[in-house]
């Protein structure tokens, strides 16, 4: 099989999803506006196909295929991503079916953007130099700045888009400029030569560290860490619900991939300095998206600030894993960020969900007010919200539980049980938030004269909310799946 | 549960909680009381990396415990028959979840799996006081729901913490074994204290359980103070004395203290109050300092009175909750000035209410006497000080609970009460008077439940004088454990309720 071969069969679920995208925005013009469910069906089947390939790829786990000369890597961590990927970019496509058409922005070229997110996404995930990462990082974060201004009638939704823009734009050419700086030092911007050239030059250069610092600084901005969380709250408001859904799973999930690889891969030498500087971030900003969470009146903005809150556990797993002794230490923090993730995104894609389809006087139900007394009309949605809170909030026998259960346990490992101890702390703290959903809806008698929130169901939306909930409930009972599929995954992430 | 009517749901529910009780009662006979090795047990993998077992078992301290939650559920049922109307599936089913992990918390012998039960049984608590409580339920449900969830998440710190120092197990009868440095048993204590003295809860951490109780909706008192308390008493028995061995014996002062402080201090509290729900929750606080003082000075007469007081607790109050349940179905108040003299027009309830209340209070032949007995010998082997502060709490309970008495069943009745009050139905017959056969068979003839417990006890204590791996400094001299020093044998529990 030649070179060409091997690369092409590398990136085929990749190229599949970007010649179905371009598929999709050309069929758009040529599709009735009542037909247009089609284009989301063709994206479905298509995610469908590339997730069978990808999960087929790799026979053994422990191989690494480079293509494209070492530009791209196809192996099991990025395959753990991939998968995770797949499936919360199919939940969305079915999520997105009813709302965007009670939304009245029902546009096929919003499966094409959502497509190319993803194999933006895909690229990220896969890449093993850094401007193949960057390449990725552009292309998911433009589609998701076209998608979150994507409902035109409303002022919020523009706002939020060039809000996005703007502060993207900003992070993109710090992560740039870094990883110039990297390139200046090393010579290459692949991750193996970067690597190798911290090992002869030593770690006390300071353009090494300043390239660093500018690296950090990007990616934080795409994980939503503190300081740099400021577009969060303001764009999951206004985007469209099913587009919030979206980055806050599948774009979080994405950073954190591209982050730990570039961060282990190529500049792994420098652990004691970046996990001192992680560790600072991730204190302040489980601190910060905790505390500020508790005052809010939107629920939107609220999971924003609580999404900011759960990217801080996540780098504490990934903190545990730089503090921790010996060549192969890392691996139960680096798992753990990757169980994290993978459960998070269940929990909120169901929230995401079960807010998208509440309506009230026919406008979207934003307000936390809006869903008191939902207990009391819609019994099923109100259980399944109080699902999601409790996953959110780490009480067991959820997922939630599971995930914080991995990364704390990874943190008093590598010795920060201090750490773990103040972030569980918060987490109780944070319970206050969830819970008032909860209140709301179960404890709250509606105002008699207003109307009753209204749900806009479809059986598109009940496949997601299925999918959400039972993911939540057995994985946090049965939690080896993806316990086991996430430990095997990070062997091959050096 | 949303496809069942209401009186479907009820029925079902009975007949749960009542198949669970015909499942556990033959523990009672089964139950080999001459080992302290677990009995009934469970073992299968739960969770691969890390090894975390689903690993059950009972010994002579979790069976009076599982035997009485099992008893105390169907009670629960019955008393929410006609004072839940609202949502009644959905309640029903939340008492069911809660007995699975109130069970399921005694019978845990990995410690994650413990821990999973232990919060599992927070949001149905919370849905309970917050959807059917009283007229304050919000505040007192979410505060309920934070006090316990804080002091919870610094366990888990702690179960990490034990799992790597401990040999990479989270089984508990293997960490039970281990000998840990003497510092890190200190911190360990303190996180272990943190989840386990608020739910007790003892003094300073009590405040939650008030609002709790008196916003709670009646089976909810019952299940909240007749088993939920108990939980935190038992992770001290369970986890702090058998792991932690030398932190025990050092925090004993403090802890000893601070039981005196709750005994005192509830009663004081329950003097003062106007309700009646309320008076029995500061109750509980001061009968829970016996608890806690009787497994804090160490021997084997204290820590069995303590195992015999979360019985005897768990029956005397859950029957005073029930009772006040009762009374409030009927006058709409739990105020006891709205409740004076209930004698002459409901006599079988008045004599019901004062038998519980002298067991309240520990009259002798009654259950909570030979408890508090045994726990106040167990504490005069420890120091006599101490005793003779603890036994100023029986005389300030005599005090409460008489003059409860006093008004509610023997004052002299406002004259439209009278006619329109109506004595105990079949229902609330049915719920209080095993209890109080409970109450007096306990109270004259403690031994069959007591023997079983000797051997897990003995064992207990027996392990904790295992060898320290860091030598400390010698504990100070009023840590006497006399029992250990001794080579003749204890005074046989027999020969002392003779």
């Amino acid at each position: 099989m030649s070179q060409y071969g091997i690369d092409l069969l590398a990136l085929l679920p990749e190229l599949i999803v970007v010649v179905t995208a371009c598929l999709v925005i050309a069929l758009d013009p040529i599709t009735p506006a009542s037909r247009r469910d089609l284009l989301a069906w063709l994206s479905l089947g298509a995610l469908a196909l590339c997730l069978g390939l990808t999960i087929g790829q790799i026979g053994q786990l422990n191989i690494r295929v480079s293509a494209f000369s070492d530009l791209v890597v196809v192996d099991a961590y990025a395959r753990f991503w991939k998968v995770l990927l797949y499936s919360v970019t199919g939940l969305t496509i079915l999520l997105s079916l009813p709302y965007l058409k009670a939304e009245n922005i029902h546009l096929g070229e919003y499966y094409g953007f959502i497509l190319l997110a993803l194999s933006g996404m895909l690229v990220m995930v896969s890449g093993a130099d850094l401007l193949t990462i960057y390449l990725g990082t552009e292309l998911m974060s433009i589609s998701l700045y076209v998608m979150t201004g994507l409902n035109r009638a409303k002022p919020r939704s523009l706002e939020a888009a060039a809000k996005y823009f703007v502060l993207g734009a900003f992070s993109s050419g710090i992560l740039l400029y870094g990883i110039s700086l990297l390139y200046g030092m090393a010579g290459s911007t692949k991750l193996a030569s970067i690597a190798t050239a911290i090992g002869t030059s030593g770690t006390d250069s300071p353009l090494l560290l300043i390239a660093t610092g500018l690296v950090a600084v990007g990616f934080a901005f795409k994980l939503a860490a503190v300081p740099f969380h400021m577009w969060t709250p303001d764009v999951y408001q206004g985007a469209p619900t099913s587009v919030t859904a979206f980055m806050a799973v599948a774009a979080k999930s994405a950073g954190f991939a591209a982050f730990m690889r570039v961060f282990v891969e190529g500049l792994g030498g420098l652990k004691a300095e970046w996990s001192l500087l992680f560790l600072l971030i991730a204190l302040v900003t489980l601190i910060l998206g905790n505390v500020v969470a508790i005052v809010q009146t939107n629920i939107k903005r609220m999971l924003a600030y609580s999404s900011i809150a759960h990217a801080g556990y996540a780098l504490i797993g990934f903190v545990a894993a730089g503090r921790a002794a010996g060549a192969s230490g890392g691996t139960p923090g680096l798992a753990s960020v990757m169980i994290y993730l993978a459960l998070y995104a269940f929990m909120t894609l169901g929230a995401f969900a079960v807010i998208g389809m509440l309506r009230k006087d026919g406008v979207e139900g934003e307000e936390i007010e809006d869903f008191t007394g939902l207990a009391k009309h819609q019994p099923l949605a109100a259980f399944l919200m109080l699902v999601f809170m409790v996953s959110l909030a780490g009480i067991p026998p959820t997922a939630g539980f599971i995930g914080k259960f991995y990364v704390f346990m990874a943190a008093v490992e590598s010795g920060l049980t201090w750490l773990a101890a103040l972030a569980l702390i918060f987490a109780a703290v944070s319970a206050y938030y969830y819970m008032r959903v909860v209140m709301v809806m179960y404890m709250r008698e509606p105002d008699p004269s207003s109307v009753a929130p209204r749900l806009v169901t479809s059986p598109a939306l009940s496949i997601v909310l299925a999918c959400a909930v039972a993911g939540v409930i057995l994985f946090g009972l049965f939690p080896n799946a993806i316990v086991s599929f996430a430990l095997q995954s990070v062997l091959t992430l050096k | 549960m949303y496809f069942v009517t209401e009186s479907s749901a009820r029925w079902i529910a009975l007949a749960a909680t009542l198949a669970d009780l015909a499942v556990a009662l033959p523990l009672w006979w089964l139950f080999d009381p001459q080992t302290s090795q677990m009995q009934f047990t469970e073992h299968a993998a739960w969770i691969t990396a890390p090894p975390i077992y689903y690993s059950l078992g009972l010994d002579g301290i979790s069976l009076p415990l599982v035997l009485m939650t099992a008893g105390i559920m169907p009670l629960c049922v019955l008393a929410s028959w006609t004072a839940i109307t609202t949502r009644v599936q959905s309640f029903m089913a939340m008492l069911l979840i809660m007995e699975t992990a109130m069970v399921g918390v005694f019978v845990a012998l990995d410690f994650v799996l413990f821990y999973v039960f232990w919060e599992a049984m927070l949001i149905p608590m919370y849905l309970l006081i917050g959807v059917w409580g009283g007229p304050n339920r919000l505040y007192a449900a979410i505060k309920f729901f934070l006090y316990t969830l804080a002091g919870s998440v610094l366990l888990l710190v702690a179960i990490f913490a034990l799992y790597f120092y401990g040999g990479h197990t989270f089984d508990i009868l293997a960490l039970s074994q281990g000998t840990y440095p003497a510092s890190l048993q200190m911190w360990l204590f303190l996180a272990f204290f943190a989840a386990f003295a608020v739910k007790v809860p003892m003094f300073p951490f009590h405040t939650w359980l008030p609002d709790a109780h008196v916003e709670a909706p009646t089976a909810g008192s019952v299940i909240l103070a007749s088993i939920l308390l108990k939980m935190g008493t038992y992770g001290f028995l369970r986890f702090s004395l058998p792991m932690l061995p030398d932190a025990s014996r050092a925090f004993t002062p403090m802890m000893v203290a601070l039981s005196i402080a709750a005994i005192v201090y509830g009663a004081y509290m329950a003097l003062a109050q106007v309700d009646l729900k309320k008076l029995i929750a500061y109750s509980s606080v001061s009968h829970m300092g016996f608890v806690t003082l009787g497994l804090f000075v160490l021997n084997q007469q204290g820590i069995e009175g303590a195992i015999l007081q979360m019985v005897n607790h768990g029956i005397t109050t859950g029957a005073l909750f029930l009772c006040v349940g009762i009374i409030y179905e009927r006058t709409h108040s739990r105020l006891i000035a709205d409740n004076i003299g209930l004698a002459s027009p409901m006599p079988q309830y008045a004599t019901l209410l004062v038998i519980f209340a002298l067991s309240s209070l520990g009259l002798p032949g009654t259950n909570s006497f030979v408890g508090e007995f045994l726990v106040l010998v167990g504490t005069f082997l420890w120091s006599k000080v101490a005793t003779a502060f603890a036994s100023l709490g029986i005389i300030l309970a005599a005090a409460y609970i008489l003059w409860m008495v006093q008004r509610v069943v023997f004052g002299v009745p406002s004259p439209h009460h009278l006619p329109k009050l109506k004595d105990l139905n079949d229902r609330e017959l049915a719920m209080l008077v095993p209890l109080a056969l409970l109450v007096f068979w306990i109270g004259l003839f403690p031994n069959p439940l007591v023997s079983k417990m000797h051997q897990s006890v003995n064992h207990t204590i027996a392990s904790m004088s295992r060898t320290k791996v860091a030598p400390t400094a010698q504990p100070s001299a009023s840590v006497a454990i006399p029992l250990l020093a001794d080579s003749g044998a204890p005074p046989k529990i027999e020969e002392l309720s003779r």
